[in-house]
């Protein structure tokens, strides 16, 4: 700690921060935007100018940068300095020489840093009076939109690019005041993270490119604190909503989780909440087959109470992206022992592994920012960019975390970031990656194996038992691998905080296994590590602690006539099943009642659909990855826009529907009681009571606001509906108001906020207003609890350790390959997601497509058992031998490990 | 038709005038302007030097010499080398860091150290090497810029003649002292002559500067201790290991407390206008002399004493020595010490948009000020020469030649944009305001957003 | 007279950089560079350089070539291109002029003389002749101020000049 004089007052501050930052924890307002709590200082726009005085006896100072100085014990400066806020003022009328004056149509206008800043600093009257230089745009993909007559050169973009993401396709072109920020040439930003730009650029050059006509100022939407559910990691969000649609996900700050960056499958696979082929009304088919007709709800319920009462025996599958309290409502709707949680054997089993690791692997379990502290990383059969990828921009930090060591060295603080990179050049903590394909964060290990899962489950288990000789042997080693396994394990035990990092994308139990001996050996040796274990789905780690049975089991009980109905939630079946088991398991059914948002293929086959209320709309539980359960908060209510919508929580229409089975009279649920109601039921899930604020609190009496107090418009919404405003609709279940009378701001800490907005920040930045330093906690504490961790006790090694990979002659082994944009079910159907996703491809190893005389493009034929599958070929995964590379999402029942044959389809094409 | 002018960089003084114990830089120059061999200099003392503290020195006691003797960089700044080089990060748990040579000469007016790489380049590479031993390196750079083909040429040559010799590679002299040089070629861009930015371009990265701290001499090129000195910084070594730091203070003996000599040079509207090895600390009306004054009967109005970025200077400064602290004191910078004369028929305005448009177009476009805040001077300064200025121009553009000022940018490139504005806006403000359009009345100013 | 200076051989190439492959021995040279640096990125400038001798000028297609032959990032590249004042990415002519513009040709007269090169060539500073002759380009200070006004034409520098000189100086450059 440090004591600094801040315009005669004394503070105690952090004496390794730099002065901007550590004003700015102080909650005093001091202007830039070069400087970015995650990227450190550059001193390049000079916007943070204050007056540093030698002593107290100094009357006179001179200006420094606030970011480039230490905060060192004892310094004296003035904010309020005549001299320095006249140079701040000129600051501004410099980057304003350029920038045109079109705030009125600017998509940033209303959270524009740079409007922030300008008002902050008082500049209002241009004395410019020459012409500005403007530039040509550039198409860079489905996501952002490019405008660099805006821009005012500050380089947040590409450090943000490439110095914090690793993306290459970035960079800053020309000299002088004539820079540009862009591509080589026109074409998609390649960094899974480049909707962040629409963030960190403090104005408006990289936007959100939403539809052209259907903009909406920041101070227009609709927000609630949401929670990505685009994959496990539990990233926090801010959806905004206008005229009953998601109009953009802002990231919401989480300082354990998140903190300022999402993944672009977060930020822009939210489309699917606004298809207009959603069903919005209870749906009825006579027969299969028949046309529907839509019910209202009271008569939906009748009917599926009547159908589900004359049942024989009524099964429920759940869903791994469904809240913990829709999952536990259909539980007890149909009982546990009727019960599937939704997934697939395979994919059960790796859950099942994973929650006991999480508990018994020795290793706790590290947030995203405790994944940065981490200085040597093992990857087993995972590849983090694909299925959780914000976790792998986590771990590209962690490694990264070296330059920090270097610098501290050195006596170079951490934020003097140009500084930090040159000194450690390419000089990174160890990173293992063993996987059967290349993943994005090769570029950045020291190693990494292209392996079969079964190899790679060896590797791991020759890690263990190189840090532990009571971990099991691994018999008939390839002695490149065994030398492998000891550079691993030598690297893991020079470090202080090892971190092992495995998943269920293989659906391999064998590697699960293997990375938690690695765990339980690193334990065992005293090593403080963590075990981080990625799931596929939002709430898969939840529905898991649930408990029930796999989807397999489900369909072999219908098969075999004993059960005639069955309650699907939230569940795209065809997408993890086999279609033609599926079907006839399907035909089989008396009664099938289906409850989701999407109009998937199953929904077309219910004799009852009931139109469920996505993330946006309803309320809800989810667990993430790392164990903790997270609320996300209904952000609109569709029926203001669509008074015909009929749109329930699943939670919502399960109670209702299991009062109508029961012949019960019951009154209105709401989501506190379910939220109880299922911790009651489940000791491991106890604490999600906690997770979140209750619907009952207040803030100085007030609810929360959803809407920031410039919302207009309010009776114009539904002008084209009716002349009169109807009350707004009142919120049962949350603490928030669907309104802008209510609490907003950061001046009263809440863990729970809509939107950032403070006095004078409207940008995103405003985050630093609600957090006790930047890039720390949030004042009121990190929402969320954390519902698993070690347990102590004196566990066994996994001793199972599968034979090796043998590859055969006409057969090639199946691995199914997470996708970011287009793997995953709910965001493949976002239009944005489906115009980034990369055209699907079989991927084989460069020297076996030559073998087989193949050539890159050439159409192939991939023949399993549970299915057929045409693509064109690629080499660009770099496969191991003996493995064809599938891309995750296109034919329910294939699996890594199954085998194919594989027969050139169509003509080839000469190289 | 006229003869074809093919330019050839020459010394004004003859042989007959440069002496080994007064000219050190320049003594060993053949009258013929040719690229002196590597015999030609072993014969005229040439890596006697080099043998000598490779033999029997340490880097110690080459610091401790250059200390002594005071030799201050001659790239304009006038840091002083040997504390420099005693700031550098040696040890034996250190990694080796690089020694490079600034030779990306390009101040407007500034001609002294192509004539020194082209004709003699050995030189340099004999002060490298000292350079390179005092600071524990064992590889060197020579950032030349792109346009200079002649030294490109000379530079090679040498190069390849002192390892051939083996004063360049392993085991120089049988010392045990390995060093090499590389010679880098750049790309143009003015801003590569500021040393952090020097080293970024080394590096093959935009030629940004860098904060500093950390220095160089902590962590420069790829993180490694680097120092970076100037041509004739460097080229000064050799004498001062030679003879000792005695000598060299008594090189300018009663003219300056700055010891050696300088390359100085005039240039602009002078009868022979040219350069010479003169004690540091000659008076500037005595350069002038030399240069035979103004051409054809002009009369002098103003003076840059050293390059485009620093403050001019009047007639009645003439009678200053030309050293770092005496230039210093009358407002201006020694910088490289050759000198831009301004005749009493040049109006300053136009000139002064020619010096900003210069470090307009070559701002690298890091820091806002530079990068917006010089073009906008330049339109100011177009306005006024057209005689379409307005009322608070003159005003304007002296907030903006503060607002350039040291401390406010994030390297000494606009700064030094100011400080010729500066002194132009104090010395001959009647001109710019004589660019004020009479008629016009003060424009409704515009409001931003 | 100077020397005539051969034209570098030139491979067609589209103005938009089309129909771009790195020669081998280019590749090769630019591998050499690389191992003069302790990283690739230094090499970048000189591979640069290497492909503006052969063709001329940078086209588009040169900066993802150079990119994969040094290992470094495609972006990262152009930014080096279009950083550096003498390497060219658009086509230039077969020979390029470089008028020192800095304050001491200032003094003597460079404007003159770059008007009487741009009326005699018919083009101004950034442009090239019709005939694909010559490109005007500005440039800071030629260090040649004992010999002002100067420019360069190709390796060559020249000063003082004066637009008398002008015929027989560019006679020299067909």
């Amino acid at each position: 700690m440090a004591t600094i004089h801040v315009d005669g007052i004394a503070y105690r501050v952090d004496g390794d921060d730099n002065l901007l930052a550590a004003c700015l924890s102080l909650g005093l307002d001091l202007p830039y935007f070069c400087w970015h709590p995650a990227l450190g200082s550059v001193g390049a726009c000079r916007q943070c100018a204050v007056k540093q005085y030698r002593d107290a006896d100094d009357d006179r100072g001179s200006l420094v940068m606030a970011c480039m100085t230490p905060a060192a014990d004892g310094t004296r400066l003035s904010i309020d300095d005549a001299e320095a806020r006249a140079f701040r003022r000129g600051v501004i009328e410099w980057l304003m020489l350029n920038h045109p004056h079109d705030c009125p149509v600017c998509e940033e206008g209303g959270h524009c840093h740079l409007q922030d800043m300008t008002v902050m600093t008082g500049h209002a009257r241009r004395r410019y009076r020459f012409t500005k230089r403007t530039h040509r745009n550039q198409d860079l993909g489905p996501f952002l939109g490019h405008e660099m007559n805006r821009c005012i050169t500050c380089y947040r973009c590409v450090r943000f690019y490439r110095d914090h993401a690793g993306g290459e396709d970035l960079g800053a072109f020309g000299a002088g005041d004539n820079i540009y920020f862009g591509r080589h040439r026109d074409g998609p930003l390649e960094s899974p993270f480049a909707g962040n730009l629409s963030e960190v650029c403090p104005t408006g050059v990289f936007t959100d490119r939403p539809p052209g006509d259907h903009y909406t100022r920041k101070w227009d939407l609709q927000f609630a604190p949401s929670i990505c559910h685009q994959c496990a990691v539990g990233c926090n969000i801010s959806p905004g909503e206008r005229y009953g649609e998601l109009r953009r996900v802002e990231n919401r700050y989480h300082g354990e989780i998140n903190r300022f960056f999402l993944c672009d499958r977060g930020r822009y696979g939210y489309g699917y909440v606004n298809r207009d082929d959603r069903p919005r009304l209870p749906e009825w088919r006579e027969s299969p087959g028949a046309a529907a007709v839509t019910l209202e709800v009271d008569a939906a319920l009748d009917r599926a109470g009547d159908r589900l009462r004359s049942a024989r025996r009524v099964i429920g599958i759940g869903s791994p992206r469904a809240s913990l309290e829709s999952n536990h409502r259909l539980r007890e709707l149909v009982g546990g022992e009727h019960f599937s949680l939704g997934v697939t054997a395979a994919e059960q089993a790796c859950l099942a592994t994973m929650e006991r690791l999480q508990r018994e692997g020795g290793l706790a379990t590290p947030s995203l920012r405790e994944v940065e502290a981490h200085d040597a990383v093992l990857v087993l059969g995972e590849a983090p960019l694909a299925s959780a990828a914000r976790l792998g921009l986590a771990l590209r930090q962690a490694v990264l975390g070296r330059r920090e060591a270097l610098a501290a060295e050195r006596g170079i603080p951490a934020w003097n970031a140009e500084a930090v990179k040159t000194l450690a050049q390419d000089r990174r903590h160890p990173l293992f990656i063993a996987y059967p394909a290349a993943t994005g964060l090769d570029g950045l290990a020291e190693a990494s194996w292209r392996l079969a899962p079964d190899d790679i489950a060896r590797l791991g288990a020759a890690v263990a038992q190189a840090l532990d000789p009571a971990a099991p042997e691994v018999a008939s080693l390839d002695p490149a691998l065994a030398a492998a396994a000891r550079r691993i394990a030598a690297a893991l035990l020079a470090a202080e905080r090892p971190l092992v990092v495995s998943g269920d994308a293989l659906g391999s139990t064998a590697v699960l296994e293997a990375a938690g001996n690695v765990a339980r050996a690193l334990a065992r040796r005293a090593r403080p590590g963590g075990l981080s274990l990625i799931r596929a789905e939002a709430n898969s780690t939840g529905v898991a602690m649930l408990g029930g049975r796999p989807l397999e089991w489900a369909l072999g009980e219908i098969e075999a006539g004993r059960a005639d109905a069955l309650v699907v939630l939230e569940n795209d079946l065809h997408a993890r099943l086999p279609g033609e088991r599926l079907e006839r398991a399907l035909e089989a059914l008396a009664t099938l009642v289906v409850l989701d948002h999407q109009r998937t293929a199953v929904w077309s086959r219910a004799g009852l659909g009931l139109p469920a209320a996505s993330f946006a709309e309803g309320d809800g539980t989810l667990v993430s990855l790392e164990g903790r359960a997270q609320r996300f908060f209904q952000v609109f209510e569709p029926g203001v826009l669509r008074p015909e919508s009929r749109i329930r929580e699943s939670w919502r229409w399960l109670h209702a529907l299991q009062g109508t089975v029961q012949r019960r009279r019951v009154g209105e649920t709401r989501l506190d009681d379910e939220t109880r109601h299922c911790a009651r039921q489940h000791p491991a899930l106890s604490a999600i009571v906690e997770a979140a604020d209750h619907a009952d609190h207040r803030v100085q009496g007030l609810r929360q606001a959803r809407e920031p107090h410039r919302y207009s418009g309010r009776t114009a919404l539904r002008a084209h509906l009716a002349v009169s405003e109807p009350r707004p609709p009142q919120d049962p279940d949350s603490p928030f108001a669907f309104s802008m009378e209510g609490y907003a701001g950061a001046g009263r800490p809440q863990q729970e906020n809509a939107f950032a907005w403070a006095p004078g920040w409207n940008s995103p930045q405003a985050w630093n207003k609600f957090t006790d330093e930047v890039g720390g906690h949030l004042r009121a504490g990190d929402p969320g609890r954390r519902l698993l961790g070690p347990v102590p006790g004196d566990y066994a090694y996994a001793r199972a350790v599968p034979e090796g990979f043998v590859r055969r002659d006409a057969e090639w082994q199946l691995v199914v390959l997470p996708r970011l944009f287009g793997g995953e079910e709910t965001s493949r159907r976002a239009p944005m997601i489906a115009a980034r996703a990369a055209a699907p491809t079989l991927q084989l190893g460069g020297d076996e497509a030559a073998r087989l005389g193949l050539a890159e493009g050439d159409r192939l034929t991939l023949l399993t058992p549970a299915g057929r599958l045409t693509l064109p070929l690629s080499c660009s995964a770099g496969l191991a031998p003996g493995l064809v590379g599938v891309p995750a999402g296109l034919v329910p029942g294939l699996a890594t490990g199954q085998w194919g044959r594989l027969e050139p389809a169509g003509e080839r094409r000469r190289p | 038709m006229s003869p074809i002018p093919r330019y050839h960089s020459r010394l004004r003084q003859t042989p007959a005038e440069r002496r080994a114990e007064s000219h050190p830089l320049t003594w060993r120059l053949r009258e013929d302007g040719r690229r002196v061999t590597l015999d030609d200099y072993l014969a005229g003392d040439g890596y006697a030097a080099v043998r000598e503290v490779l033999g029997e020195g340490t880097p110690e006691t080459v610091i401790a010499t250059m200390k002594a003797a005071n030799v201050r960089g001659r790239g304009g700044a006038g840091f002083s080398a040997g504390t420099k080089w005693s700031l550098t990060l040696t040890g034996d748990d250190l990694p080796r860091g690089y020694l490079v040579c600034n030779a990306d000469e390009m101040e407007p007016g500034t001609f002294k150290d192509r004539v020194l790489m082209e004709q003699l380049p050995h030189l340099l590479i004999e002060g490298m090497i000292l350079g390179g031993f005092a600071n524990r390196s064992r590889q060197g750079y020579i950032f030349l810029r792109g346009e200079y083909r002649e030294a490109a040429r000379a530079l090679a040559r040498a190069l390849e003649e002192a390892r051939d010799a083996d004063w360049l590679g392993p085991d120089i002299a049988g010392s045990g002292f390995d060093f090499d040089i590389a010679l880098h070629t750049g790309a143009g861009r003015y801003i590569c002559g500021e040393e952090t930015a020097l080293i970024s371009s080394l590096e093959g990265h935009r030629a940004n500067p860098r904060a500093k701290p950390p220095f160089p001499g902590q962590s420069g090129a790829w993180g490694k201790p680097t120092v970076v000195n100037n041509v004739e910084t460097l080229c000064n070594v050799p004498g001062v290991m030679r003879h000792g730091a005695d000598w060299y203070q008594a090189l300018s003996g009663s003219l300056s407390e700055d010891g050696g000599t300088k390359l100085y040079g005039v240039s602009g509207r002078v009868a022979r206008p040219g350069l010479w090895e003169l004690p540091m600390g000659t008076p500037a009306g005595e350069l002038l002399e030399r240069a035979g004054g103004l051409s054809d009967g002009r009369r002098l109005k103003a003076w840059l004493p050293g390059g485009a970025s620093t403050g001019f200077l009047l007639p009645e400064h003439l009678s200053l020595a030309l050293d770092f602290d005496t230039i210093g004191d009358a407002g201006s910078r020694l910088g490289t010490g050759l000198l831009t004369v301004v005749p009493d028929d040049q109006p300053m305005v136009p000139l002064l948009r020619n010096l900003e448009a210069f470090f307009a177009r070559e701002s690298c476009g890091w820091c806002t000020p530079c990068r917006d805040g010089l073009p906008w001077t330049v339109r100011l300064l177009a306005a006024l020469e057209r005689g379409e200025g307005e009322p608070g121009d003159v005003t304007l553009l002296e907030d903006l030649a503060r607002d350039l000022g040291p401390g406010r940018t994030f390297c000494a490139h606009a700064p030094g944009a100011a400080m010729p504005l500066a002194s132009a806006l104090a010395h001959f403000r009647d001109e710019f305001t004589a660019g004020i359009a009479p008629s016009r009345t003060p424009r409704a100013v515009g409001e931003e957003g | 007279m100077p020397e005539t200076p051969t034209p570098p051989p030139r491979a067609p190439i589209a103005s938009d950089g089309g129909g771009f492959a790195l020669d081998t021995a280019d590749r090769q040279a630019m591998r050499r560079e690389r191992d003069h640096y302790e990283q690739p990125q230094a090499a970048c400038i000189e591979a640069l350089k290497i492909v503006q001798r052969r063709h001329g000028w940078v086209p588009d297609g040169a900066i993802p070539a150079i990119a994969e032959a040094l290992g470094i990032g495609v972006a990262e590249v152009e930014g080096v291109a279009t950083f550096y004042s003498l390497i060219f990415r658009r086509p230039v002519g077969r020979h390029v002029i470089l008028v020192c513009d800095s304050s001491s040709c200032f003094l003597c007269g460079v404007e003159a003389l770059r008007a009487a090169l741009e009326a005699r060539l018919a083009i101004g500073l950034g442009e090239t002749t019709v005939d694909g002759r010559f490109t005007l380009l500005p440039v800071c200070c030629l260090g040649a101020c004992d010999g002002a006004p100067a420019l360069m034409i190709d390796d060559d520098t020249y000063g003082p000049v004066s637009p008398d000189d002008l015929a027989s100086l560019l006679e020299a450059y067909p």
